[in-house]
């Protein structure tokens, strides 16, 4: 008993003690890629200066699924040791309960924002975070190359293989032996979630679970889209595209060994940079438009939000640094280092971002009109469809059973996880 | 039995006594002893167990672990009679992709605590013999060993790479391959690079036990062997061996505990590939990754459960002493 009490006392003025060291000493997380930890730093700095705060940042690896996996865990202890998270556009339904509602503290910049974006960040009335900035993909492409060859940019996929196999095999045959036609992200993870809800919706294939909750990724044109995908592993992209994820494409690429480059925006100013090999010579371009019926270009909507924990000891700082960190002068300057796209209606129209990063203003079209992955209507099962389904793309890519064998399985098992009438 | 408890009565009582009274003390103050480590052990392995078991009997999510309900036996084995009198099992015990982790666990422990043994004992025969600066060498031999695993891992992981790695780099060089090799994508050699990182890893601990044991073999045996003009490889499988084994058998058990358990290097190297998946990466997916908390609670439960059968089959069959063997 007398032990039990002393280690209460001690435990209870340890935390007392910490939290008055706390008072406005914030930690946030983040998994950016590239230079984003760097531009993270020097925004948090700012912040410092500014407000008198000190704010720790705790790095995370870069995939999507191993923060989620981590945030959920330390979410459901009630870890109060992080304050702020840097949330995927795909969580907010799956951690409502978690996170601070930032209704009241945002009303004055919530109308700056793109509507859909705060609607996606919107779980039963409440603002779960803040966006810090979107993302829609590109194609990259190799200005250069396509000069040298006589080849104009592929509006479809067909052009896209055609074009990059013929420069390929041209500059392999010319001593590049590295050369690759085109690199994406085909490892199995949320990434690939992505890029393959871009080539079954640019076939007009749905996307995979349509917003009132039906399943509609059985079909001929979604198979038509992943057949066409798996044709590219071997020929025009490498064996190893199967475990690229972001950073490993962009590594082919910035090495000057990929004619084409499925990626984000945030690949546009790595790719300028210094030491870059393709620096100033490469393009972007809306993704290509499959075929048939309903084919469109499509791009599939990324994007990170800042929410404040529950269990945060210093909310009010914690809501104060959310607000920095989504304002207009950090998407600014976000978008000015970064290529990030800004949530910020205004920002598109803004010179300086016009004058820096002219791939901005032209991006706006192709977010407005991206997809949403499915994360609305299949709620807190969103995580298992996502993995059922990469699971059935890998499946296919690697060339363990046909598109339509893997999908008519998918949907057998999507029907099982739903469970009834609603998700 | 009967002479022996009859002819000397009395000596043995009073020894007896005398004996039971001091073990009863030492007995008492082992207890005390062992109690903080008892305690420590309950708190850090016997209460999330039990209550790992307990959450494996709920409907348990990570958003709402308190309002867990009990649902019996539901996350193991359900089923339910549809209208036309199909039955439909569903649960744990009748899922694919358990079972499916389930053999990739089993055929990555054999194979790779197999091939360790073999090579760890090859090197331990090899630092066993006595040469100059064998010291440096044992020591050396013992860095995989001494990384932590999720920096091999991830060091291994870029070797493997295709593009980058210098591992297909050399290949290519040495005209072993023709074209680069997708190590960690290509489903045919998924497991095989795990299994060559885990190898790598984890050869050094084997050949170290297994030093460990053939430092205690008597010299004599061998000079009376090489006098008697036996063929080494003779003496290998009938003095090495049988006098080494006490001490194999443990070190092969450690591994195997340790391989069954496989968790950090393959989710480095191939988090999602159903070819590598073991039964800790599906059920971490299932706790944390997906809403299904209880679901993966089953699947630690009888992660534990094929573990523990599995250990005492392997010490009852294989006769394992835990007191340094019988010499």
């Amino acid at each position: 008993m007398k032990l039990k009490s002393l280690i209460a006392g001690l435990l209870a003025s340890a935390t007392l003690g910490v939290m008055a060291a706390q008072a406005a000493d914030l930690a946030i997380v983040s998994g950016d890629t590239g230079n984003g930890l760097e531009f993270l730093r020097s925004q948090l700095d700012r912040f410092e200066a500014e407000t008198g705060n000190k704010v720790t940042v705790v790095p995370m690896p870069s995939s999507t699924t191993d923060q989620f996996g981590q945030y959920r865990l330390w979410l459901a202890a009630g870890n109060s040791d992080i304050d702020v998270y840097q949330t995927d556009v795909i969580w907010a339904p799956q951690l409502a309960d978690q996170f601070l509602d930032l209704t009241d503290a945002a009303k004055d910049v919530v109308g700056n924002h793109f509507p859909s974006i705060i609607e996606s960040q919107t779980a039963n009335g409440k603002l779960v975070a803040l966006p810090a900035f979107t993302d829609a993909p590109a194609l990259y492409y190799r200005k250069d190359l396509l000069e040298k060859y006589g080849k104009s940019v592929p509006t479809t996929w067909s052009e896209l293989a055609a074009t990059a196999k013929e420069i390929q095999d041209a500059e392999r045959a010319a001593g590049k032996a590295d050369m690759q036609g085109f690199v994406f992200q085909g490892n199995a993870y949320e990434g690939l979630t992505c890029d393959a809800l871009e080539w079954v919706k640019s076939y007009g294939g749905g996307q995979i679970v349509e917003p009132d909750g039906t399943i509609s990724i059985n079909n001929a044109q979604a198979a038509a889209a992943l057949e066409m995908a798996k044709s590219w592993v071997g020929t025009i992209a490498p064996q190893g595209v199967l475990a690229y994820q972001e950073e490993e494409s962009r590594g082919v690429w910035q090495l000057g060994n990929a004619v084409f480059m499925r990626n984000w925006p945030y690949a546009f100013q790595l790719g300028n940079g210094d030491g870059s090999a393709v620096k100033g010579l490469f393009d972007v371009a809306p993704l290509p438009m499959g075929e048939g019926e309903g084919a469109r270009s499509a791009a599939t909507l990324g994007g990170w939000n800042i929410a404040v924990s529950k269990y945060s000891k210093s909310p009010d700082e914690a809501i104060k640094l959310a607000l920095f960190l989504s304002s207009v002068d950090v998407q600014k300057e976000r978008a000015l280092k970064q290529s990030n796209l800004p949530t910020i209606v205004s920002l598109y129209d803004d010179a300086d971002i016009a004058a820096g990063q002219p791939i901005i203003p032209r991006w706006k079209d192709v977010f407005l009109n991206a997809v949403p992955r499915p994360s609305a209507p299949t709620k807190v099962k969103y995580n298992e469809v996502s993995s059922l389904f990469w699971s059935a793309v890998h499946d296919t890519l690697s060339g363990n059973g046909t598109a339509a064998e893997n999908l008519e399985l998918l949907e057998a098992k999507l029907t099982e996880l739903k469970g009834g009438d609603s998700w | 039995m009967t002479t022996d408890a009859a002819v000397p009565s009395t000596p043995v009582v009073l020894t007896r006594k005398i004996e039971s009274e001091l073990m009863k003390s030492r007995v008492a103050s082992a207890m005390w002893f062992l109690i903080p480590m008892l305690a420590a052990l309950a708190v850090v392995a016997g209460w999330p167990l039990l209550r790992t078991i307990y959450f494996s009997f709920t409907n348990a999510s990570l958003t709402d672990l308190y309002g867990a309900e009990f649902v019996g036996f539901k996350n193991y084995l359900s089923w339910t009679t549809l209208k036309s009198g199909r039955t439909i099992f569903s649960g744990l015990l009748v899922d694919p992709a358990w079972w499916n982790a389930v053999w990739n666990t089993v055929r990555f422990a054999v194979v790779s605590v197999s091939l360790e043994t073999v090579i760890g004992m090859i090197v331990a025969l090899v630092l066993n013999a006595e040469f100059k600066g064998r010291g440096i060498v044992r020591a050396a031999i013992l860095i995989p060993w001494a990384i932590p695993t999720i920096v091999s891992a991830k060091m291994w992981s870029w070797m493997l790479n295709d593009q980058f790695g210098i591992i297909n780099d050399l290949f290519l060089n040495l005209g072993l391959i023709s074209q680069k090799i997708a190590w960690t994508a290509s489903v045919d050699t998924a497991m095989t690079a795990v299994l060559i990182v885990d190898i790598w890893k984890t050869t050094p601990f084997m050949a170290l036990l297994i030093l460990a044991g053939l430092q205690m073999v008597p010299k004599d045996v061998y000079e009376a062997a090489r006098i008697d003009g036996v063929h080494p490889v003779k003496v290998f499988f009938r003095v090495t061996l049988p006098l080494v084994q006490p001490a194999l058998m443990v070190a092969v058990i450690f591994r195997l505990l340790d391989a069954m358990r496989i968790f950090d290097l393959i989710y480095v190297l191939t988090p999602n590939s159903s070819a590598t998946k073991t039964m800790s990466v599906i059920s971490r997916e299932n706790l944390f990754d997906f809403d299904k908390f209880a679901y993966g609670s089953a699947q630690s439960t009888l992660l534990f459960l094929i573990i523990a059968v599995m250990t005492a089959l392997y010490i009852w069959l294989g006769k394992v002493r835990f007191d340094g063997g019988d010499r």
